[in-house]
């Protein structure tokens, strides 16, 4: 019990989440299988999403669990059931191109590791005590941010730092259009065309 | 080793993020499956997606982003969706008009 109260939950939690985003994603690049890829995004999303309610942003951490894992991932899965095909489910690229994407990636994850551990102010911690994660609430505030109110920021004294109140509300707008843009888009691309009948009477019809 | 042992903060996050952008990254170069590659863009924008929160976070750091980071994150969310939708289409658009989903032969526009 006194083992139980000393440990630090946090810590252990987030190397938990860190630890399984990270490990399916590696399982993501390395699995053959279309179907076991998408499987292993899912895993990696929620784990990801688990995070970002470690770092106090449950709100974007539901959007992740609603949008990615339940939307995006099932979208995936469709898009694989369409277009099975026993020659094509698994498409292997000759080993000469992942020794060359090995040495890139490895070369690139060693310059964004440098980059992320060389500024001291982001490896030190937080130097007061630790807020309470149960008493954050967002959701109310990021909503406000969207409709173009920044109730977090205005009591804002100086007058730099309150231009940034603006809001989001232009961008909000923005995506909205282009969401709907999208949806028409999409729906009109993967959709089936059927031809006329032919003057035999033969039924005719084309997918593309 | 010493990132284990410390309190956590933003150079963890960081870390965790730069490796999901490395896999992606790599996942969009070695796929031949079009999925596949949606599935290594989808990882990219998870990385950048992480690194936004975790520069927000008043948890991590004491001068944060604020809810600046949030908000960037939930359109990227947004973004991310609408994108894998378009680009589902037009791989199951291709899919009927060649019979595969290998993007080595999709060479019709090759000049």
């Amino acid at each position: 019990m006194m083992l139980l109260a000393t440990l630090d939950w946090y810590s252990l939690f987030f190397l938990l989440f860190a630890l399984l985003t990270c490990g399916f994603a590696v399982g993501v690049l390395f699995s053959d299988n279309i179907v076991h890829m998408a499987f292993y995004l899912t895993l990696s999303l929620g784990s990801c999403a688990g995070l970002f309610f470690l770092a106090g942003a449950p709100f974007v951490g539901a959007m992740q669990l609603m949008i990615y894992v339940g939307g995006t991932v099932v979208l995936l899965a469709f898009g694989v059931m369409l277009t099975a095909n026993a020659n094509f489910s698994s498409l292997r690229i000759p080993r000469g191109g992942w020794v060359v994407s090995l040495i890139v990636g490895g070369l690139l994850l060693v310059l964004l590791l440098t980059a992320a551990l060389r500024v001291e102010s982001w490896r030190t911690p937080r130097d007061e005590a630790v807020l309470p994660l149960a008493e954050v609430q967002t959701a109310t505030v990021l909503g406000a941010g969207l409709t173009g109110v920044r109730v977090d920021k205005l009591h804002e004294d100086d007058p730099v730092t309150r231009r940034g109140m603006s809001g989001y509300l232009l961008p909000f707008v923005i995506i909205s259009v282009h969401l709907l843009v999208v949806l028409v888009g999409a729906a009109y691309m993967a959709r089936t065309r059927i031809y006329r009948r032919s003057a035999s009477g033969n039924p005719r019809s084309r997918t593309g | 080793m010493y990132l284990l042992l410390a309190q956590i903060t933003v150079a963890h996050y960081l870390v965790v993020g730069a490796v999901l952008f490395v896999t992606g990254v790599l996942c969009m170069a070695t796929k031949r499956n079009a999925i596949g590659v949606l599935i290594g863009i989808e990882l990219v924008l998870n990385g950048a997606n992480l690194n936004f929160i975790a520069f927000g976070s008043k948890y991590l750091r004491h001068d944060t982003l604020g809810f600046d980071g949030q908000l960037i994150a939930l359109f990227v969310i947004v973004l991310a969706a609408a994108e894998a939708a378009v680009a589902l289409a037009i791989a199951l658009n291709f899919y009927n008009n060649h019979t595969t989903i290998d993007v080595d032969k999709a060479e019709d526009l090759k000049g």
